[in-house]
Parts: structure tokens; sequence; C-alpha cells
């Protein structure tokens, strides 16, 4: 069974908590906040006001440049109010509040829940629908999907890849959409091909799913789905990053920046954005809404939710029966990987596959000691890096050194903290190096 | 004995072919260089704190040897007396400037400023702040892990722990900015320093509507206004909903600070005016000990 | 209780890995051999690393709080380690006051003056026993003392060295068991290789460097014979690899993290260094064992092997 070439742990996977819960729809809330930058890139910008009337579905953001998203209503009502609030760090962002009433759908969307296969529409109109639809990265990276299908000149995609992954413990959004929206997902992957025109599409799943993986199988097989296969990987943290996942799937190994996946003619697609994309194309529905898992070892309840954009923390932890008591730390996202939360009352996004409830002992970070040069972070970087020489070299302030080893291809994946024996903060050091040598080489480009 | 006469002279043969050697190279190598700089790296402090905004005193030493106008060159640490002597030594003019003293312009210590999360990441604020916007409600304010007090050189910060911030020996600070560009939510000045420490400022960078502030923070700058009007100077400002003291323009007259509602305007190393200063007559004030440059600010 | 909400950058959970068990791991490795040094030399052998160790934890513990004024890490159990390899290197019928003496130069000079764990440029226990072996040299290689009779006063190493023993006399069976003269911990072959399972199992070490010094040992033994045309081509790597220090070092003297290097290219050309400085000082050097001083020299090349053996970094060809 392949993986991916160098470093990467094995975190207990956790995903038991939430797994065999099968997806709800959350009841709609009754006021939403749609932040504007819900995706990599510019901030979309407002195109409603205050007071204006908007349907489920109709477009309030529209993507400022290229490298941005569109974003629409996830709710019909009317908007009260579009200012700054807090987002989950407390980071002040334009947000667009809609107070609900009722739940009227724009009219171009097609909301039965039949599956329509057929798809005769140019690679430049899939992108564009996709586009449109203001489809991001649902992985977490919340990179625009038209972006990604947008190949450069002179270069060529040969094959797709679906991440299926989901190699961050605890969460289980991605495997119950492969299981209960499969068909919708195989659809979503022709489409993409068609897209991208590659004749070979592969989705990579973990072996702790082995029922996701029997299920797509039997569904390609059952619906003649030509080009497209499953290939299960070792478990293994992190494959789902799209390097290590693509290493695994063809065993190339992208460059280093600035090369892209591209540059080995791969190109990587979440599959809850392979679903998103089928349903932009297919069903003109924009994105609005995606598969939550709300889990935790301390949780009353845990749930995998098909819930709406903007929808607040607050909601989400009521349904999970209120937050544990003692130490807890909510996470947008996985343990890994996820981005700490401290403003309850902000919304969901669009790259946010689960929330996580880390308590107890596991909240609190166990004392620092002294670095005794265990390599073991080295060992488990999966990208090649010296974690403990780049966490040093940050922490004295050394950029140009950091920039000679190499920490922006960090992937902060955050092993090298996972592992180290001395609980030692690797990757928060290593972070604030990579972002100084990045602004370094970007003020050297503007001056060139 | 043969054996030890003939390692002596091995030896000496061999160092005088090494300095012959030695000093051809010093020779050949030799490379020119303007015996001023020397002489006036020599008058520098030698912090190597690059507060002069040069890699360290030598690199600053070439620099005034080089440049024919010092006006834009200044030396934080050793002040206006050592640009003085470099400049009457390089027979050029220095600039004036007065001495500065960092100062924190936060006061929203743990009692007014109640934790709402508990950080539990790395000791740093630059990780603090690259991952949110801080343990209080207060997004302007100090994060309190000290990257400032790691970036002096010269033990002039500490952080004070039963109010979780910085606080600022005016003594041993030089003024030379290093904390100024280390801490990542730009709370600290260099100001103006006065006489036996004494300082009136803002101690509040929150750019927020005040009914935000007062939420976060008992402390905070509300931008009521009200100091503004009662400066005889003309030295306060109000702009995004916060007061600001001009550091040069401030004559310490301390009438800001009764007017303040929440206590942002902070009096170091002097004693209030009395609360009725505001009713009495000017003259009233003028007997509590102040400086003479204060009292004819009552006066007016 | 009430909930109290933390915020920390990711990673949010910890692989339970800690610095007290990993040397807590390399204790119990060092269990069998210290057992089977017991069996053959009697109780002094434990008489002794108790002293060692006790010496080590006080030292560090002083050095700690009354130096340095900071806390203290004894609880980190290396301080122990470092006894118990220091006691492991000496014979069993030193006297107890040198051991002492070789805890403070461990700890105070090998540790504690380069700011403690993690930064020690050399193997603190190896520091002391270097140290004794040059300052007490009669003491340190006196076999004879507390010894049961069975065995003579001089170790195999020095026998076949100066030549009053042939290779082909050796009973390998014995030296396998551990009934031979030596330090205390060097006998034992069967138990030394039995805590370097345990620790390769705990994944506390990879195979890099013991296997690299132990492989370039016998390779170069091998040839030596076939180069004087001898005829011992299997016995004499295996008598050198049994005899003397070679396991002990190899498993838990070299495998030392702060001075071993970090990538596994570097932990391969640093065991085929000591492996080859070993058999060099063995067959040509003044000395009958060159386990110490090849770790030793290895330890200070580490920061160089370092700075030229980069790990291979994602999609590069190297």
């Amino acid at each position: 069974m392949r993986t991916f070439p160098i470093g990467g742990i094995h975190p207990s996977d956790e995903k038991a908590w939430s797994k065999d819960k099968a997806i709800e729809v959350m009841e709609l809330p009754d006021e939403v906040a749609i932040q504007m930058t819900q995706h990599i890139g510019a901030p979309a910008t407002p195109i409603v006001a205050k007071g204006d009337k908007v349907l489920t579905g109709q477009l309030i953001g529209e993507a400022a440049g290229f490298v941005s998203a569109n974003i629409h209503s996830p709710i019909s009502g009317t908007v009260t109010n579009v200012e700054i609030f807090p987002d989950g760090q407390g980071i002040r962002r334009q947000m667009v509040i809609i107070k609900r009433e009722g739940d009227e759908w724009v009219e171009s969307i097609d909301r039965s829940k039949e599956i329509k296969r057929e798809c005769t529409l140019s690679p430049f109109e899939i992108i564009n629908k996709i586009k449109s639809a203001g489809v991001v990265g649902m992985g977490g990276a919340t990179f625009p999907t038209h972006v990604k299908l947008s190949i450069p000149d002179g270069q060529k995609a040969e094959i797709l890849i679906i991440n299926g992954v989901e190699c961050e413990p605890y969460l289980t959004s991605d495997y119950r959409t492969m299981l209960e929206r499969g068909e919708e997902l195989l659809v979503g992957v022709e489409i993409l091909m068609r897209a991208l025109s590659v004749e070979r599409a592969v989705i990579g799943i973990e072996n702790n799913k082995p029922d996701a993986v029997a299920h797509l199988n039997k569904l390609i097989v059952g619906g003649n789905y030509r080009g497209i296969s499953v290939m299960p990987l070792k478990m293994r943290y992190p494959q789902g990053g799209e390097k290590q996942l693509i290493a695994a799937v063809t065993g190339r190994q992208v460059p280093p920046p600035p090369a892209l996946p591209i540059s080995v003619g791969a190109v990587v697609c979440n599959a809850s954005s392979a679903v998103a994309v089928y349903e932009a194309v297919q069903k003109n529905k924009p994105l609005i809404e995606r598969v939550v898992t709300i889990t935790g070892k301390n949780l009353m309840h845990t749930h995998n939710y098909l819930v709406r954009f903007g929808t607040s923390y607050k909601n989400f932890i009521e349904h999970a029966g209120g937050l544990p008591e003692g130490d807890v730390k909510i996470l947008n996202g996985g343990p890994m990987m996820g981005r700490a939360v401290v403003e309850l009352s902000a919304p969901l996004l669009k790259g946010c596959s689960g929330i996580t409830i880390v308590s107890g002992r596991e909240a609190v970070r166990r004392k620092e000691g002294t670095c005794i040069k265990c390599a073991k972070c080295v060992a488990a970087c999966p990208m090649g890096l010296e974690p403990y020489l780049l966490a040093k070299l940050a922490q004295n302030k050394m950029w140009d050194r950091a920039e000679e080893h190499n920490t922006v291809e960090c992937i902060e994946c955050g092993c090298c903290s996972y592992t180290c024996p001395s609980n030692l903060p690797l990757l928060d050091h290593i972070r604030i190096g990579k972002q100084n040598v990045m602004a370094n080489i970007r003020a050297r480009a503007i001056k060139k | 004995m043969n054996e030890l006469v003939l390692t002596i002279l091995t030896m000496c043969v061999l160092g005088v072919v090494l300095a012959v050697i030695l000093y051809f190279v010093a020779q050949k190598f030799k490379v020119e260089e303007d015996p001023r700089i020397d002489d006036v790296e020599g008058m520098l402090p030698g912090a190597n704190c690059g507060g002069c905004g040069f890699a360290g005193c030598r690199a600053m030493a070439e620099a005034m040897v080089h440049s024919d106008d010092l006006s834009t060159l200044y030396c934080p640490v050793g002040g206006a007396e050592t640009m003085r002597s470099a400049a009457a030594y390089l027979g050029k003019s220095a600039p004036e400037k007065g001495p500065q003293v960092a100062t924190l312009l936060c006061g929203g210590s743990c009692s007014k400023r109640p934790k709402i999360n508990h950080y539990d990441g790395a000791k740093s604020c630059a990780v603090v702040n690259t991952l949110y916007t801080g343990e209080t409600a207060c997004i302007f304010g100090c994060l309190g892990y000290g990257d400032c007090v790691h970036s002096c050189q010269f033990g002039a910060l500490t952080m004070n722990p039963e109010t979780g911030l910085v606080e600022v020996d005016a003594d041993k600070c030089t003024a030379c900015g290093a904390c100024v560009k280390a801490c990542p939510k730009q709370l600290i000045e260099l100001r103006k320093k006065w006489p036996k420490n004494r300082a009136v400022y803002v101690a509040c960078r929150s750019k927020s509507r005040g009914a935000v502030v007062i939420k976060a923070c008992k402390a905070g700058c509300i931008g009521c206004g009200k100091c503004v009007k009662v400066c005889p100077f003309g030295a306060i400002s109000l702009e995004n909903n916060l007061a600001y003291i001009d550091s040069e323009k401030c004559k310490l007259c301390r009438k800001c600070v009764n007017e303040c509602p929440t206590g942002a305007i902070h009096l170091i190393n002097m004693e209030p005016l009395p609360k009725e200063a505001k009713e009495a007559k000017p003259s009233a004030a003028a007997t509590s000990k102040s400086e003479v440059k204060t009292e004819s600010a009552n006066k007016e | 209780m009430a909930t109290k909400i933390f915020a920390a950058p990711s990673p949010h959970v910890h692989g339970g890995e800690s610095t007290r068990r990993i040397m807590g791991d390399v204790l119990l490795a060092l269990v069998p051999a210290l057992a089977v040094s017991t069996y053959y030399f009697g109780l002094r052998v434990l008489m002794i690393t108790a002293v060692s160790v006790a010496a080590c934890v006080i030292f560090e513990y002083l050095i700690q709080r009354l130096l340095f004024r900071s806390r203290s890490t004894i609880g980190d159990l290396s301080a122990v380690v470092t006894g118990v390899l220091l006691a492991f290197n000496v014979p069993v019928g030193i006297p107890w006051w040198i051991v002492v003496v070789g805890a403070l130069v461990a700890i105070g000079i090998g540790k504690m003056t380069f700011g403690g764990l993690g930064c020690n440029p050399f193997n603190p226990a190896l520091t002391g026993r270097i140290f004794l072996l040059i300052a007490y040299p009669v003491q340190m290689t006196d076999w004879t003392t507390g010894v049961p009779d069975a065995l003579s006063g001089s170790t195999l190493l020095n026998d076949v060295k100066t030549g009053a023993v042939s290779v082909s006399d050796c009973d390998f069976m014995d030296m396998f068991a551990g009934n031979m003269n030596g330090s205390m911990g060097e006998v034992g072959a069967l138990a030394l290789i039995l805590g370097g399972i345990y620790l390769l199992w705990r994944k506390v070490i990879t195979w890099h460097i013991p296997v690299s010094i132990l492989g370039t040992m016998a390779i170069f033994a091998a040839c030596t014979v076939m180069g004087e045309g001898g005829s011992l081509v299997y016995e004499f790597p295996l008598f050198h690899i049994l005899a003397g220090g070679a396991l002990l070092g190899a498993i838990f003297m070299a495998t030392d993290y702060s001075t071993s290097p970090m990538t596994h290219k570097g932990m391969l050309i640093y065991g085929v260094c000591i492996g080859l400085l070993t058999m060099i000082i063995r067959l040509w050097g003044a000395y009958p064992e060159g386990m110490s001083f090849a770790i030793f020299i290895m330890n200070a090349a580490t920061p160089l092997i370092n700075k030229y053996c980069r790990p291979k970094r994602f999609g590069t060809k190297k």
C-alpha cells in the first residue's frame, strides 16, 4: 500500500466518535453572518446594503480579482448590517448580517435530489460555472477551485487526484460525504476531468476508511465511471497535504517552490469540493452549505451536519450539548492543523470541515523542556526540513539563515511539535520565521 | 643538549620566515581606510544596538564620516552629547535632538482588562499576534508576552507579573527603539524625556468606539475628547476615537489628567493637580509641586 | 467547575513522548547488563553504580540550584543515565571516591559547563571516563581487585594485544555471556544486545549508529586479518566486537542524542568513523581499548557532520 516518501507521524485517528453518525440537516439559523474573506486571495466585495432583501443562493459578495471567490447568501431574508465584526480569532473582518425570513431559493437552482450525470459543457463553461458558484478548496486551504482548474499556458494536467484522505484526527465530514453522496462525488469528478481534459482520476483514501473505499469502488463499477479509480493509502499524517498526496498517489514529488503541483501534471481537489462542483455545474447551486463534523471526546453528542455557512459556533456547541467543564479548546478544523476559536459568535466559513472540542488535559500543552537534539522532529518532517534548527533561527531572528534552510517550504503540518519529547513549540516559532522570510522575499521582489 | 639547540633554532628560523611572509602579505592586501572612522567609532557607545538604523557602531561611524550632513544621523544611545563631540571632531554640525524614552501606550492591567480566554502557545507576542487578537477583548492592547523585554539590550524593560504590563526603567532606557520594532501591536513610542523622568501620556492605543472600549477595558481611552478641550497648548489630538498627547508640545500641565473619565492618561513621577483645581483659580494649582514651566502654563 | 477556554497555535495534540520516558527506557535497557555484571563481579557492582548515580544526581542538582540558580531538572533522569553509564565504564575494583571525582567531571565539566542537557558537545559519561583514565591510570586498569579468582588480571583485549593470548584460544561463549574481565558494564554482550533491541523497539535509537560502528569494526578487522594472511577471518572480527567496550559504546554511548548527528546519513558517517578509529587505536595505538576515544573524537566532529549532512528535502534529488 502506498504512502508519501519522507517523514510523517501516526496520531491516533479518533474517528470513532463521529464516524457512524449519518449526515443530518441542521435547522436553519435565525441570523447568519457572512464573512467576505472565506477564501485565500482578495476579500469579496459586498454588493448588498442594509435593508436589502436576499434569496437563498443569491450573490451577495463579488470576487475581487482572479484569486478570489464569489459569496452567496445561505438563507433568505433581510440584510440587517454590513459591518466589521470579529471572526473566530477575534480579528475584525467585513461581514454581511442577514436575518432569516423563511427559506426562499433563487429560481434557477435545481433542488431535486435526482442525480444528473450528463454534462455537455465545454471546459471553459464548466470553470465559469464553478467560478460563479464560489467553489473553493473545502479541505481547509480554501484556494478558489476555478483558479486551480485554470491550467497555465504551456503546462498540462495528466491526472486528477481527489483528496478523500482526511488524515486529520477526529474529522469525518469527507468520510460521510463519500459514503452518503458517493454518486454526486463521482459525477463531480467526471465534470472536473472534463474541465481539465484528463483521462485519469484517482480518489486517494486512507486505509482506516475501508467502507468508503469499498462503497466508491462499487459505485464506480455499477455506474461505469471510466478513468476513475480508488486508491487506498497507508494511514499516515499528513497524507492529505497536497504535495504528500501527489507523491503518495503518483510517486512524483513536486519540486520546491515556486514549482506548483501542475509541474508534475497533477491537480488535487478535495472530495467535498468535488461534490460542490457537481452541484454548481449540474444543479446551478452555489456553495452555501457544507458537511461539518462536530466532535470531541467529552461532548454529549457528536454529529455530522449539513449546515449553511454563517451559522455561529455557538449554534454547533449547543447542538453538541454544550461545552464540557474545565479546560477546553475549540478548534476550527482538526487537532493537527485547526485554528483555535475564541469568539463563539463568529460564523462558520467555507473551509471549516469540522469543529473539534479538545478538553481536559489535552487542551493544555505540557511544560516546555530544553531541546535534547534527539532529531525526532527531523525524522518526522514530511518536507525534509530541520525543524529544531528553523525554530531556533526564528527565535533568534536570523531570517537570512532561516531562508537558507528553506523555512518557506514548511507546510505547517505540526509533525515536529507533535513528536518533540521536550514539548517545544517548534511550529509556533517556525511559523514566525516563515512569515518574516516570506515578507523579506516579497520586499526583495518589489525592489527589483 | 643538541636536540634542545636544534629545536630552538628551528623555531627561530620558522618565526623569521613567517614574519617576512606576513609582512609582505600585509603590504599586498592593505586596505586604505579613513582613520577618522576608528576615532568616531571610539566616541560612539559601542552598544551595537542598531538604534541608529545601521548594523552597528562601526557602520554608523562610517556613515558619519562619509556623509556631508549629519542631520539624518542620530545615535539615540549616546544622545546629543555624543553627536556633538563627533560632529566637532569631524568639523560638521550635529542635529539637536532632545533625549527620549520608550513608553508603553497601554494601561490595561490584569485587573482592568479581564482575560476572556487563556493563551497556551509559545511565550512570544509575535506568535500570539499571528494566532489571534489576544487574551482580552481589547484588540489593540499589550499582549504581555514580553517580546520587547527580550529585545532590550539594556535591561530597561521588565514585565510586571501583577499588571501583566511592561514597565520601562527610564534611567536605563537609551531610546534605541528596539522595543518599538519588537512590539507587534505598535504600543511602544519614543517620547520626550523630561527631567526626573516625569511624563504625561495617553496609555491607550485603542481605535475602537467608546462603547467597545468600555466593555473590554476599564482603563481605555473612549475618545470623549474632554482632554483635547482642556489642553492649553494644543498638544492633544483626537483621531479614530483615540486621544494622543504630542510629547514635544506637552508642557506637563496635567490639566488633562483630571479630566479623563477612565484614567487613561497616565501621570508619572508627578503629583496630580488637586481635584478642586478645576473650579479654583489657576493660581491655586500653581502652589502644588511643579516645574516653573508648568506654573507659567497654569497662569495662562 | 467553570469552563476555561484556551487558545494556542496548532498542533493541539501531542504524541506523548517525553525526555523522562526516553531516559527511563535507556535505564531499563541497561538493567540486563547490570544484572550480568552483578552476577559475575558480585554485589560491589551495585554499590559502585549507586555511588555513581547518587553523585551525578547530587552534583547536577547542586550546580543547577547553587551556581545557575535555576530550576533543577534532575526529574528528567538524564543525570541518572550518566551515572549508570559512568559506572559501567570503570572496573569493579575501583575506589568509590574515584567514581565521585568522575561524576563531578562528567556532570560539572562534561554537561553543565555547556549549558546542561542537550547542549553538551561530548558525552558526559565518556568525559568522566576519559578523565579518570588519564588521571588515575592505575586504578582504572586494575582488573584484579574485587574480581573472582577465575579471571586473570588483565582484559582479553590487552592480552591479545601483548600476545599473551591468541584469539583462537578465546572462548566466545564465555565472552558472549559476560564471563570475562573488563569494565563493569562492558561484559555481557548478550545483555547489551538485548538492551539495544529494546531501545530500537521503543524507537529511542535507530539502527544506523550501532550497526555502522559494529559493521565497520568487523569489516576492518576482517580486512586486517586477510591483509596479514591470517586464518581467523571470522574469529578476529567477532572477537573485536565482543571484547572491550565495543557493544556498550556502539549501543549506549555513541547514540547519545546531543552528541550524535541528526540525520541518518550523518549517523552512518559518524558510525563508520567511530568504527575505523576504534580499530586503528586498538590495533596500532598505545591503548588496548579505543572505543571511548573514538566516540570522543567523533563527538567533536558532530557539528561538522550536521552542517554537511542535511536531510533530503521533499521534491529534490540528492
